[in-house]
């Protein structure tokens, strides 16, 4: 077998040493009737060719974005990477390396750890972020938590905007937890009045901005709503690529900001592995959850980089922790702080300019299509269209004509009477040439 | 002296006034390095401050410029934005590198970087084992990593077949009835078999009578976290002497108010529990629960089915036994196989086979079982599913019992090789893929686990967990994994015995309190880290300001 060094030999002579005389005689607290005697019902052992060959046919199977006019987005969307992104961060010293507990040589991640939480916490408009959690669903769950600590009090308040996937993420957290959750109705045109559920019982409110139909939100009312009832304001974005052309979150008012970082860095891959940003006022950082890199100094005065603060997590104080994560998205964070780098400030305001644009133009062109009607007056990259029929079945028939259109809010509101309604993203991926085909297809299916 | 940044160009290391005013920041560090006793590098200062290839690299912050960028984009044409007046206005922060820049300071860092391809890294619970190439290509296919996860499904079939082959070999090696694939890493996996245990007990309307979860003081701290993190009350199961669980100390704590027992098998002081079967009965026979911490499976697999054992939930880190890169520390995946009493209860979203193709389902309603909610949005870790079939169809079902045979070999032979050197704390006996000493060894000589570990980042070792489990004292737990040859670990063991001599000798005492000498860095103070966190980089003070 090509990964295992150990020759016959060799295991004979390690028995030998050992003072044994099989290798089952090491499985001996296995109770004898449960140690398997022979390999489990599974192919044998396979060559890479063998396995490329599996692997390469099911990969066949799927469309890929890249392949044909994409305009999917609903909390994931389709962006460039640059080659230098994938290159580095398959450097072995990164991919092969462990969490930063042994920081004399791990230098490297810790100190991309202390630069990507100085870029989340410039991008977010706030004062300190964490080494990255998992997404941006499972960070909206930590984040209700965190501030339910925060405030000792445990209702939250979701906006009808909030994707619906991180709507059901912090429910199913919730009840488990037995805490309170008020989730606004969906919220298509982006009018609902919010204000009037935040009370002194409430400990948070989370909206996001753009919202899951796309419209962007003004966040200051809000913040100062909640802020008056002693609630905090946990703001949510799905695109980061929006945060190059919008006001900061911080600068609005949130108290703790938490986004999916996947736009940046990091391809579609299904659905993950992704990386979760989440960045608060610093007054909060003892109850912050996940990984902080922190800077500090060597026994010879020079600079160097730490995991810090670890007294908050559960290695420490175990059933007593503020959360139970023991791991951040390292290699997606780094992808995403690599992208970030090449991009700099001038680079990625342009990128949003760009996305922007592509989006107006896309609206522009649909709004033209005979029976169907753009509801957003505001949006970023990504706005609903309402179609004359079952968004779902329009999705089906413009696939088959090679054309992804989006997303179906049935897809992700089942049994919502929202069936016609469809999200359209469109990025810096798309061409007019796209846009083209995408109209075009429309008119023949519609 | 200040650096073009404004900072004062040399540390203060040692009350002196600055050594190094008017060399310039990198020379100034180097200057703290030559104050430092006993090492050579500083014999022959550089102007630069760097050694060859050991280069210092300072902050984008600090090398990067606002108006620069490495990536090529024409600015649009001129349109109307629809962003309701919500435009930024001011400036974000963020510096930017071209790309040759942005290579190089990426390198120079992943140099400083210590991995699985650099050396032997036995850190014990984590199985650090090769983690092949070809897993990275299967995942960068673009049937994989570029498709959408909200695409129609008729257009990603060989997405959902991958996962559900993936979930039928997961099956097949623990002998249980389904898997929730979702969870993003091995705690979040434990949160979901824990949240399936919580549903199951509330289904038999028991929820609020069941509320105690039983944790052994040696389980992974996520466990305790965990359960508390959905409202159960964790109460211990002591640790005996011989490092097992033992039934009868289970049965005492039972009762109708336990909800589940929490254990790790093989547990983290690297023993299989020879009680696991009758603990499980005995927990199922007072209603409760079995979950698994599957952290260590890589000792079994093929070897034992933990569904014969009893288990009802056990999570499987896929970046540990099925070598997805642990990346610096994630991503993770960590799916969870369930057991018949706990299978209607696993989370959305599944894939299922139906008529026409495979069938994803997303909703509570859509499914004939009880899924209890959701644990994450989308689908989970796609990319380390493919990764982590990429590597079961490579070993085989042959292959894989090898690899777990060849595991424990591997750990065994460290313990028989420094076993008269080192204290075992539950005797000279066989152990699992990883050996636990304590460091009753080390009684009286000044040297601590730590200095161990640090002593060994000098001879080139990553260090073995240290200070874990909690139940023996000064804990050095290794885990050398299948991927070691035995030169690999004929040097190992001599370097660890040269180490134990020496600190047990006292001889040579700086050579372990001072390390590590030879790192990137010299150790780090993590008081100080902690005490006044710097968690961001922030501009320098103005120049003016800063020589005040």
């Amino acid at each position: 077998m090509r990964y295992l060094p150990l020759s016959d030999t060799d295991r004979g002579e390690m028995l030998a040493r050992i003072g044994v005389k099989a290798v089952d005689d090491l499985f001996a607290d296995v109770p004898k009737n449960l140690l398997l005697k022979e390999p489990v019902d599974l192919p044998r052992r396979k060559g890479e060719l063998e396995v490329e060959r599996i692997l390469s046919r099911m990969s066949a199977k799927n469309i890929s974005a890249s392949s044909v006019p994409f305009f999917v987005g609903a909390g994931a969307y389709k962006h460039h990477v640059p080659a230098t992104v994938d290159h580095l961060i398959q450097r072995s010293e990164f991919l092969t390396s462990y969490t930063p507990y042994q920081p004399e040589i791990a230098q490297g991640t810790l100190q991309y750890l202390f630069e990507f939480q100085t870029q989340v916490a410039a991008l977010t408009g706030m004062e300190v972020a964490n080494a990255s959690m998992y997404d941006g669903s499972t960070g909206t769950g930590e984040a209700v938590l965190m501030a339910h600590r925060v405030t000792k009090r445990r209702k939250a308040v979701l906006s009808g905007g909030l994707h619906p996937h991180y709507v059901d993420v912090v429910q199913t957290l919730s009840e488990m937890a037995s805490d309170e959750v008020v989730a606004m109705k969906a919220d298509v045109g982006g009018t609902e009045d919010i204000l009037s559920q935040i009370d002194d019982s409430t400990s948070c409110v989370v909206v996001q901005s753009p919202d899951v139909f796309g419209n962007v939100r003004d966040l200051k009312p809000i913040a100062e709503k909640a802020h008056q009832h002693g609630a905090l304001l946990v703001a949510v974005f799905t695109e980061a690529v929006s945060l190059g052309l919008l006001q900061s979150p911080g600068s609005m008012g949130a108290d703790i900001v938490v986004g999916e970082g996947q736009s940046i860095g990091n391809a579609l891959n299904f659905g993950g592995p992704y990386v979760g940003l989440f960045a608060a006022k610093s007054k909060y950082i003892r109850q912050m959850p996940g990984r902080l890199c922190g800077e500090t100094v060597d026994a010879n005065g020079n600079r160097g980089f730490v995991l810090t603060l670890s007294t908050r997590e559960q290695h420490i104080r175990r059933d007593k922790a503020t959360s139970n994560i023991c791991t951040n998205s390292g290699l997606c964070c780094l992808a995403f702080t690599i992208h970030m780098t090449l991009l700099g400030e001038a680079g990625l305001k342009r990128l949003a300019r760009i996305n922007h644009a592509n989006a107006v133009k896309l609206a522009d062109q649909l709004s033209g299509v005979k029976g169907l009607e753009v509801l957003n007056k505001t949006f970023f990259n990504e706005f609903t269209v309402k179609l004359p029929q079952p968004a779902a079945e329009v999705v089906e028939r413009l696939a088959e004509k090679g054309v992804l259109a989006g997303v179906p809010v049935s897809r992700l509101l089942p049994g919502a009477g929202l069936d016609n309604l469809l999200l359209v993203a469109s990025t810096e991926v798309n061409t007019d040439d796209d846009r083209a085909a995408f109209v075009a297809a429309l008119k023949e299916v519609l | 002296m200040l650096n073009r940044q404004g900072r004062p160009s040399a540390p203060q290391a040692h009350g002196v006034a600055d050594p190094a005013a008017g060399m310039g920041d990198q020379a100034a560090r180097l200057q703290g390095d030559a104050s430092r006793a006993g090492a050579d590098a500083g014999s022959h200062p550089t102007f630069t401050g760097n050694k060859a290839l050991a280069q210092i690299e300072p902050l984008i912050f600090e090398i990067g410029r606002y108006d620069t960028t490495g990536v090529d984009l024409d600015e649009p044409d001129d349109f109307k934005p629809r962003l309701g007046g919500l435009e930024r206005k001011e400036a974000i922060g963020l510096p930017g590198l071209s790309e040759p820049e942005t290579m190089r300071h990426y390198v120079r860092l992943s140099q400083m970087n210590y991995g699985i391809d650099t050396g032997l890294f036995p850190l014990g619970s984590c199985t650090m084992k090769h983690n092949a190439r070809l897993n990275e290509r299967m995942a960068r296919l673009p049937g994989f990593s570029d498709v959408h996860p909200l695409q129609p499904v008729s257009t990603v079939q060989g997405a959902l077949e991958l996962m559900n082959e993936l979930g039928r070999y997961l099956l097949t090696l623990t002998n249980m009835t389904a898997v929730a694939l979702s969870p993003k890493a091995g705690a979040h996996g434990e949160l979901c078999g824990m949240m399936a245990i919580k549903a199951a007990i509330e289904a038999k309307g028991e929820g609020k009578t069941r509320n105690v979860v039983l944790v052994p003081d040696s389980a992974h701290g996520t466990n305790p976290a965990t359960a508390a993190l959905i409202g159960f009350v964790v109460k211990p199961v002591p640790a005996r002497d011989d490092g097992y669980v033992y039934v009868e100390d289970v049965k005492k704590l039972l009762g109708p108010d336990v909800a589940a027992i929490m254990l790790t098998n093989p547990n983290t002081c690297g023993l299989f529990e020879p009680q696991v079967a009758e603990i499980a009965k005995a927990i199922h026979d007072a209603g409760a629960y079995f979950y698994c911490d599957g952290a260590n499976f890589n000792a079994i697999v093929g070897k034992a089915k933990p569904g014969d054992l009893g288990v009802d939930a056990m999570h499987i880190n896929l970046h540990k036994t099925f070598s997805t890169p642990h990346g610096g520390g994630g991503p993770g995946s960590g799916p969870v196989v369930l057991s018949e009493r706990l299978s209607p209860f696993a989370p959305v979203p599944f894939v299922r086979a139906g008529k026409e193709g495979f069938e994803l389902v997303e909703h509570e309603t859509d499914a004939a079982e009880k899924p209890f909610g959701r644990m994450t949005a989308f689908h989970g870790q796609m990319g380390m599913y493919v990764r982590a079939l990429s590597y079961m169809l490579s070993h085989g079902s042959d292959g894989m019992k090898q690899a777990s045979e060849d595991a424990v070999l591997n750990a065994n032979y460290i313990r028989a090789g420094l076993s008269d050197l080192m204290s075992l704390p539950f005797g000279n006996k066989p152990c699992m893929h990883e050996v636990l000493f304590d460091d009753a060894w080390l009684k009286d000589t000044g040297v601590t686990t730590l200095d161990i570990a640090k002593a060994m980042i000098d001879e080139g070792y990553h260090p073995m967990t240290m200070y874990f489990p909690l139940v023996v004292h000064g804990a050095m737990l290794i885990e050398p994994t299948e991927s070691e040859s035995k030169a690999s670990l004929d040097l190992f063991i001599a370097t660890l015995r040269d180490l134990a001599m020496a600190a047990t000798t006292g001889n040579d005492k700086e050579r372990f309190t001072g390390a590590p000498y030879h790192a990137p860095r010299r150790r780090l103070d993590e008081t100080r880290a902690a005490r006044s966190p710097v968690l961001k980089w922030t501009p320098p003070a103005p120049v003016a300001e800063a020589a005040e």
